[in-house]
């Protein structure tokens, strides 16, 4: 047994694509998803064409600016002028304020202000449109001097004050990590014992399916469990995204997720010949649903009813709910034991039927 | 000299949906001997292998291996054999000194006795300097050698070869046919395939299995007498064109 995993390692560390993607792909896809993949908005270029000139839409304006969202790209002079700017594409937005701006605002007129963006790009566009509706409404009760006038919305983002991004990665790219080495690479490799004709010894030799299986999979729990760990590492250190809850937690949590992913990953190696076909439907069968269907980065209650039934089928799904519950929300096992009992009840049903499989193989 | 029989396979039937891979066979091994199993490709001999090994289950027949039965003790059977498959089987990726690290493990041979037995049959094939070389960078003849020498190395009764020599240039033949008898001289039977005429020769029984049935079993002397060949490359054409004139 010692030897199998000894001899598994050699395997390992002799490989250098393997190598690549158990050690090089965490670290790139995380610093990947942190730095380059950002929903945040920053320095979004913007247009003012200004009717009135006054003070009010001058300090408006700085307001805009000073925000940190926005960089005044120009001033426009006429309409004509907006379409053009669109064109080129050198703003995301334009602001128009109304003829007698001031005036029209201490006689209590109501003056308009009209928002143009561009919304090729649709999320961008709300939500420059938000910050910019919400720096007005702010400009407006500032100068009505704190008096309230209907209703006011005060909004708190809790977990997540700043809207980062990061918060949402970290824990969508430890679960498509966890889920990519361990079912795939096991697959892979038990699948190239196959190819190669080693499998054959192994069967005719003493040793127990168990015991070939275990083997196989022992070194990548380890490294996969490495791997998660180096995660919130980098998580904690680089993006500054928190463990609330309890770190011992998430690792047992995580513990379970591997041993799920392993389990489909045998699965998968009974059902493939060559390590091509592993590769294929461990590729189109696991990561692609992982990364669209978990709720990773669409959110599964906007998907069409049909696309939810199946992303309930889907182990990341569920395993994104605890991890994000456990390090943003920082709440225990009572919140979170329904996701951990299916996917225990996956990982019974996948192991079964994988090792079941395997048995038939051999006769 | 009557030797006592180490297998004994009595109607093995094997068959694949409709198609019929094995049909009936019935033979016996004796201890000590080594026996060939001759045919055309497709002719069934891999799958017989497999089913004495215990890869594969038999749809019927009576097979009794090294004294334990296929059905129920294929575990005591795995004890007791050796298996050099078709593919070449070693890991590439590993050292020579792993690979027989690796297999003599998984025999529970114990660490000192790995070693002596690595040191042993690293001298024999004078490969010492390729120890610690990566069997990927070592040349096939000499792999072939060394799966050879890991497949017995845990000095089992019976070692199966499923078709040994093919693609190995003819002085490594040559050289691997002296490995084989230097095997059967230490007691351990050789059970082979081949569709090479001239290694049937050198069995010292040889079956030939044409389209999942024996057509023939005896020594090769006694089978060129028999069907009236020089050679036994005679004597499978003549087999197998009496088959095809039968079905024909």
């Amino acid at each position: 047994m010692k030897g199998f995993i000894i001899k598994e390692f050699h395997h390992i560390f002799r490989d250098v694509r393997t190598m690549i993607i158990i050690f090089g792909m965490p670290v790139v896809q995380i610093l990947l998803f942190g730095f380059a993949i950002t929903t945040e908005i920053k320095d979004a270029k913007i247009a003012v064409l200004d009717h009135s000139k006054d003070r009010a839409t001058r300090e408006i304006t700085n307001k805009l600016v000073a925000s940190g969202y926005f960089l005044l790209e120009s001033d426009l002079q006429s309409y004509d002028e907006i379409e053009e700017y669109f064109r080129k594409g050198d703003i995301n937005e334009v602001v128009i304020f109304e003829s007698n701006f001031e005036n029209k605002l201490k006689k209590n007129e109501q003056p308009s202000v009209q928002i143009i963006a561009d919304a090729s790009n649709p999320n961008t566009a709300s939500l420059l449109t938000n910050y910019t509706i919400g720096i007005l409404s702010d400009y407006q009760q500032q100068i009505s001097g704190g008096k309230k006038q209907g209703v006011i919305a005060e909004t708190k983002m809790l977990y997540n004050s700043e809207l980062k991004g990061v918060f949402m990665f970290v824990p969508g790219v430890i679960t498509i990590l966890l889920m990519l080495v361990c079912a795939m690479m096991t697959s892979i490799s038990i699948a190239r014992e196959k190819e190669l004709g080693t499998m054959e010894v192994l069967l005719v030799s003493p040793l127990k399916p168990v015991q070939i299986i275990t083997g196989k999979v022992v070194p990548y729990v380890l490294l996969s469990f490495i791997n998660a760990v180096t995660i919130l590492l980098l998580g904690y250190f680089v993006f500054g995204v928190p463990v609330r809850g309890s770190l011992i937690l998430l690792l047992l949590e995580s513990i379970l997720f591997i041993v799920l992913a392993l389990s489909l990953g045998i699965f998968i190696s009974t059902i493939s010949k060559t390590q091509q076909v592993a590769l294929m439907i461990s590729l189109a069968g696991l990561m692609l649903p992982t990364i669209l269907l978990s709720g990773f980065i669409f959110p599964v209650e906007n998907m069409p009813v049909p696309l939810q039934w199946v992303s309930n089928l889907m182990p990341p799904r569920w395993f994104i709910i605890i991890i994000k519950t456990i390090m943003l929300k920082g709440v225990g096992l009572a919140y979170i034991w329904k996701e951990t009992l299916i996917l225990f009840g996956m990982t019974l049903i996948f192991l079964g039927l994988g090792i079941k499989n395997f048995k038939i193989r051999l006769e | 000299m009557k030797r006592e029989n180490i297998i004994e396979v009595k109607d093995l039937t094997k068959k694949f949906g409709n198609f019929t891979a094995n049909d009936k066979l019935t033979f016996s091994v004796r201890k000590g001997e080594v026996f060939g199993f001759l045919g055309a490709n497709g002719a069934g001999k891999t799958t017989a292998i497999k089913i004495l090994c215990g890869l594969s289950k038999p749809t019927s027949g009576d097979i009794s291996v090294v004294g334990y039965d296929v059905y129920t003790q294929p575990e005591e059977i795995k004890k007791n054999i050796g298996y050099m498959s078709q593919k070449f089987s070693l890991y590439e990726d590993l050292t020579t000194a792993e690979n027989f690290r690796f297999f003599g493990g998984i025999y529970g041979l114990k660490k000192a006795e790995i070693k002596q037995k690595t040191s042993f049959y690293l001298q024999q094939l004078d490969m010492e300097n390729a120890r610690d070389k990566i069997i990927q960078s070592v040349p096939l003849g000499w792999k072939q050698k060394l799966a050879f020498s890991i497949a017995v190395m845990h000095e089992p009764d019976i070692v199966f070869l499923d078709e040994p020599t093919s693609g190995v240039d003819p002085i490594t033949r040559r050289q691997f046919w002296d490995m084989i008898y230097n095997t059967a001289r230490e007691g351990i039977t050789v059970f082979l395939t081949t569709h090479y005429m001239d290694e049937a020769e050198y069995c010292e029984r040889v079956t030939i299995l044409v389209d999942g049935r024996i057509e023939a079993l005896d020594t090769p002397m006694a089978l060129k007498k028999q069907f009236g060949g020089s050679s036994m490359e005679e004597v499978f054409v003549k087999l197998a064109r009496k088959k095809l004139t039968v079905d024909g």
